[in-house]
């Protein structure tokens, strides 16, 4: 199975998942981005961990957790090339919405007074498989250094193949007017 | 509504014509027997003015030392700036805050007394300071502090503070304040003798335009630190059109570190008064305004007393000096706590009765000043040279200072140096001379100018103070080798955050970030990157920015960044090896969340 | 009437103004755009954003408040000044809390256009998350200060467009923000819908209620050219014909 092609990971951190859509909304392209690389660690292919060292790494969803902060450092290890895939990687996103709200009060809605919570306890949960919550989500370049960022809510597919494909053909990273969009 | 609130309002906007224009005199006077401006009195200013509601509220906001929220019957302003720190300022207000039982920004359950910071009040050359209502004390300790919070709790008058006065006019019946004024050396421009009205008849036995030609010739600068040409700004304000010209002067004293101008408000205002009379009459102008800046309130008496006696001797009202026709009267204008109003324009819009915004330029205010109208606005120091130069000669005064510089600067010396004060020198004169003068030769640093500035080190004492090379409206704050240079340059950060106007991109949202970055780097969480951001962020500011606030307020990171580079260095770690952001502190992150679950972290629990 | 007009160059290029323009009108006029957010046709000239910052005559000047004046060589886009630009348009981003993906103004917001305009990928700023208020009380309009960039236009509009005087500016520095003329919400002023200043907000601040999203992806004013295009389409067509 082992070629010499270069490697690609990705990874989904706090977010929608919808980044990983607009990848597969390449369509067809993906025969040919298959040609040109192999992924690793992806939930694309779900291999859990990094089996060696890869060209890209694309990262969806920015930093609510220590364990997107594991998830996020571990990419920094093994990427050479590591991008924010998307709104939510590049400024927090959606869950950043909470980072007006002190934690403690965002964890009274979610375990005591949410209309739906049923918690006669009223304890937080303290399981240590529950990854503990960070004081605000973070934008993936205030965790660690990013070497791009591509925009969007998910970024077109059409962006995120003209990056790649550029990234991959030693080409600079160049988008046109309409494939750079927020939303 | 309460009936004897609109009575108040009413009656107060009477006495100022129910002019919008005089806003800050309204707000001020009902703000001294109400205690705020409160929501219900916004309404009634509004309808009383017919303004609008939100005008008045803007106002208001805007200003430090204006209040829509009670506040105690008395407040305690501590001064906050770098030099009251270095000499104690924050002993001082920890202990007033026990004493009071409140924290800082709160008032007693009582309402009597509320404990606040407030940016440099004038009073560098004896901090730690602070202005309790309207008085100043100074040199503070922590068992003064003490004393002062339970006179004030017990219900003492601020004034029975004051039991020793400082020498000269402060002792003055009017004043009685325990200033002192620190005059270490006396200049032949400022602090000479003068006879009140010898200015203004030899002025009066010229025309206007002779008058201006002097001051040309005289080669006099601003003094307030810009050094625009005082001649040529005269003959812009004579020669534009209007039906009315305006004199102001700019006592807004308001750079950190400057205290000079209080020593002229205090022991020569005649020389100031005269200076505005003699430029009402070369501008054609009839109506003159102080902008006199809310710190120095204790001064507002005396200096309305001083300006009777010159309207009862004829050097004031009509006919001046016997000159048939020529008219000028001066009325003082305070303010009300915002550095921002020591901008020229941003001074006009708060006489008229606005927020203290600077306006856009052009047109400059010697076409369209204060109401519209030509304005000439000087500062304190500038007024008194013009008066020297009108009783002395143009030449007597070129003679004096360096090449592009005339004439002598009042120089406000303070911080690590054995003699602080107002020390009246020649233009030229080099730092380490000057240094010498003041007893602080040992300084590792220097800041020229105050934070609008530029520090400087050893290397450069040689350079002389004048306008083409260390520039200073009067501000020389000095620091000895046991000073964090970068902790200064931070407090000057949080100085222009907090006295930006908000109006512009650049200086409201820049600096923010200056400061942020230079934070980040002082607790260890630099990177070298964040010094090339931090430079070319601030020179953005610098060049973007509406009006000289924001232009020169990135200057604490700039002239650091490039006089003291080792010191940020320093501060710079290697890069963490696990590949995070030096910023990004990951157990301070989970912080919260484990304070809240109760329990370390298992992936990071180191 | 000719020896009326003004003459200067805008990098290099000739154009004229009348007397009175100020140097962004003037260039408007020629089809030469200079970036710019508080700025608009119907308004008096602010000087807010300084976004139009050019360099004339080597200094620093803002273009919307600046007159044009004869003989003004004039820097609009230099890589200088369009890095300026752009670290202003991130200031706006990081000072507020701008969502693109749930702001109903996405695709017609003058400062989302502008920085696809200057091609901003990322903010070299950190991101504030400062704490913010919205007003919903009015019932067809919306002010949410999350993405407010205090240009001032609704301001300038209420008062001098529509004559009621709405709008006004509160606290300084960073605690500025726009504040109305109430105690506390805007259903209590005589704000209508039909105003000027409801639809002159050049982001999402002030929004008309249930009209969100009415424009589909794709026909929205900057889905397919950058903001500016009709100044410099204008030019275009003109020296075509």
């Amino acid at each position: 199975m082992s070629t010499d092609k270069p490697k690609v990971a990705t990874a989904s951190l706090a977010g929608c998942f919808g980044c990983h859509m607009s990848i597969l909304d390449i369509d067809d392209r993906i025969l040919q981005l298959i040609d040109l690389v192999d992924f690793d660690k992806s939930p694309v292919d779900d291999i859990k961990e990094f089996t060696g060292r890869c060209a890209v790494g694309l990262i969806e969803g920015g930093c609510c957790n220590e364990e997107n902060v594991r998830v996020l450092q571990d990419f920094r290890k093994h990427c050479d090339v590591l991008i924010s895939l998307g709104e939510c990687a590049i400024c927090g996103g959606i869950p950043a919405m909470r980072n007006n709200v002190p934690l403690k009060e965002c964890f009274d809605e979610a375990y005591r007074n949410g209309p739906s919570v049923h918690n006669p306890s009223g304890e937080y949960p303290s399981d240590p498989e529950i990854p503990l919550l960070l004081n605000k989500v973070y934008p993936c370049h205030e965790v660690v250094k990013m070497d791009y960022h591509l925009q969007g809510c998910p970024p077109p597919a059409d962006t995120i193949w003209a990056a790649l494909t550029a990234l991959l053909t030693d080409k600079p990273v160049e988008l046109p007017y309409e494939l750079i969009k927020y939303d | 509504m309460s009936d004897s609130l609109a009575a108040l309002v009413a009656s107060t906007c009477e006495e100022f014509g129910n002019d919008r224009t005089r806003m800050m005199d309204i707000v001020r006077a009902i703000q001294k027997e109400e205690g705020c401006v409160s929501s219900e009195t916004l309404d009634l200013i509004a309808g009383q003015l017919g303004t609008y509601r939100v005008e008045v509220e803007s106002v208001v906001s805007f200003y430090a030392f204006l209040s829509s929220r009670p506040k105690g019957e008395v407040v305690v302003r501590i001064c906050d700036d770098i030099i009251d720190e270095m000499k104690g300022a924050e002993n001082v207000a920890a202990a007033f805050a026990e004493e009071l039982g409140v924290e800082m920004g709160g008032t007693t359950e009582d309402g009597k007394v509320t404990l606040e910071r407030t940016p440099c009040i004038g009073m560098c050359d004896q901090a730690p300071a602070a202005i309790v209502n309207d008085v100043p004390i100074t040199n503070l300790d922590e068992s003064k502090a003490r004393a002062i919070a339970k006179i004030l709790q017990e219900g003492g008058a601020p004034a029975h503070l004051v039991t020793t006065f400082g020498h000269g006019n402060n002792a003055n019946d009017l004043v009685r304040s325990m200033v002192t004024n620190n005059i270490r050396k006396r200049g032949p421009v400022v602090f000479s003798d003068f006879s009140s009205g010898s200015a203004i008849d030899k002025a009066l036995a010229m025309t206007p335009a002779e008058v201006i030609r002097d001051v040309k010739t005289s080669r006099l600068r601003g003094r307030g630190g810009a050094g625009f040409p005082t001649g040529m700004k005269w003959d812009f304000t004579r020669h534009s059109t209007g039906d009315k010209r305006y004199v102001i002067c700019n006592a807004d004293e308001g750079e950190p570190g400057t205290f000079k101008d209080r020593t002229i408000l205090t022991e020569c205002p005649d020389l100031m008064f005269e200076g505005m009379t003699i430029a009402g009459y070369a501008v054609g102008s009839d109506a003159g305004i102080v902008y006199l800046r809310g710190e120095y309130a204790y001064l507002l008496p005396f200096l309305e007393d001083v300006l009777s006696k010159r309207r009862e001797k004829g050097l004031l009202g009509t006919n001046i000096g016997g000159k048939e026709g020529f008219a000028f009267d001066i009325r003082i204008q305070m303010g009300a706590g915002a550095y921002i109003c020591g901008e020229e324009t941003a001074l006009i819009s708060s006489c008229e009765g606005q927020r203290g915004d600077p306006k856009n330029r052009p047109p400059f205010p010697a076409q369209k000043g204060y109401l519209a109208s030509p304005t000439t606005v000087n500062n304190v120091e500038t007024f008194c040279c013009v008066a020297r130069i009108l009783d002395q000669g143009p030449g007597w005064f070129a003679q004096m200072g360096s090449k592009g510089s005339a004439g002598t600067k009042l120089l406000s010396v303070s911080g690590d140096c054995t003699s602080p004060g107002v020390y009246e020198v020649p233009f030229g004169i080099t730092l380490g001379d000057f240094l010498k003068l003041a007893g602080g030769e040992n300084a590792a640093a220097v800041q020229v100018g105050g934070p609008s500035g530029q520090m400087v080190g050893p290397d450069d004492f040689g350079k002389t103070i004048c306008y083409d090379d260390l520039a200073t409206g009067g501000s020389v704050m000095v620091f000895g080798p046991h000073r964090n240079i970068l902790e200064i340059a931070a407090k000057f950060m949080d100085f222009f955050v907090e006295e930006s106007c908000g109006y512009c991109t650049p200086c409201r949202a820049g600096n923010v970030l200056l400061q942020g970055h230079l934070k980040r780097i002082l607790d260890g969480r630099g990177e070298m990157e964040d010094l090339d951001y931090m430079q070319k962020t601030g020179e953005t500011v610098k060049l973007t920015s509406r009006c000289g606030l924001g232009q020169t307020s990135p200057n604490p990171v700039l002239s650091t960044l490039k006089n003291f580079r080792p010191a940020y260095e320093v501060l710079i770690k290697e890069k963490k090896e696990e590949g995070f952001k030096a910023a990004f502190d990951i157990q301070e992150a989970l912080g919260d969340s484990k304070g809240l679950i109760g329990r370390e972290s298992t992936i990071y629990n180191d | 009437m000719m020896s009326d007009r003004i003459t200067f160059t805008i990098d290099g290029v000739e154009v004229q103004a009348d007397p009175g323009q100020t140097i962004l009108q003037a260039a408007d006029a020629a089809g030469v755009y200079i970036p710019r957010l508080c700025a608009h046709k119907e308004l008096n000239p602010f000087g807010a954003c300084r976004i139009c910052t050019v360099m004339v005559n080597g200094r620093p000047q803002a273009a919307c408040t600046t007159p044009a004046a004869n003989g003004m060589i004039i820097e609009n886009e230099t890589e200088e000044l369009t890095d300026n630009r752009r670290s202003i348009v991130e200031m706006l981003f990081v000072e507020g809390n701008h969502y693109c993906m749930y702001c109903e103004k996405s695709g017609n917001c003058e400062l989302q256009a502008m920085a696809y305009r200057l091609s901003i990928m990322v903010p070299r700023h950190p991101y504030q998350f400062p704490d913010k208020d919205i007003d919903g009380s009015h019932p067809d309009i919306m002010i949410d200060r999350n993405r407010c960039i205090l240009c001032a236009r609704c301001v300038r509009a209420s008062r001098d467009l529509d004559d009621k005087n709405v709008f006004q500016f509160v606290g300084r520095g960073k605690e500025k923000k726009v504040w109305i003329n109430s105690e506390a919400k805007l259903s209590d002023t005589d704000m209508d819908v039909t105003d000027k200043a409801t639809d002159i907000c050049p982001v999402g601040a002030i929004i008309k209620k249930r009209t969100g999203y009415e424009i589909p992806i794709g026909q929205r004013a900057y889905d397919h050219k950058p903001i500016g295009s009709d100044i410099e389409e204008a030019k275009a067509t003109a020296e075509s014909n």
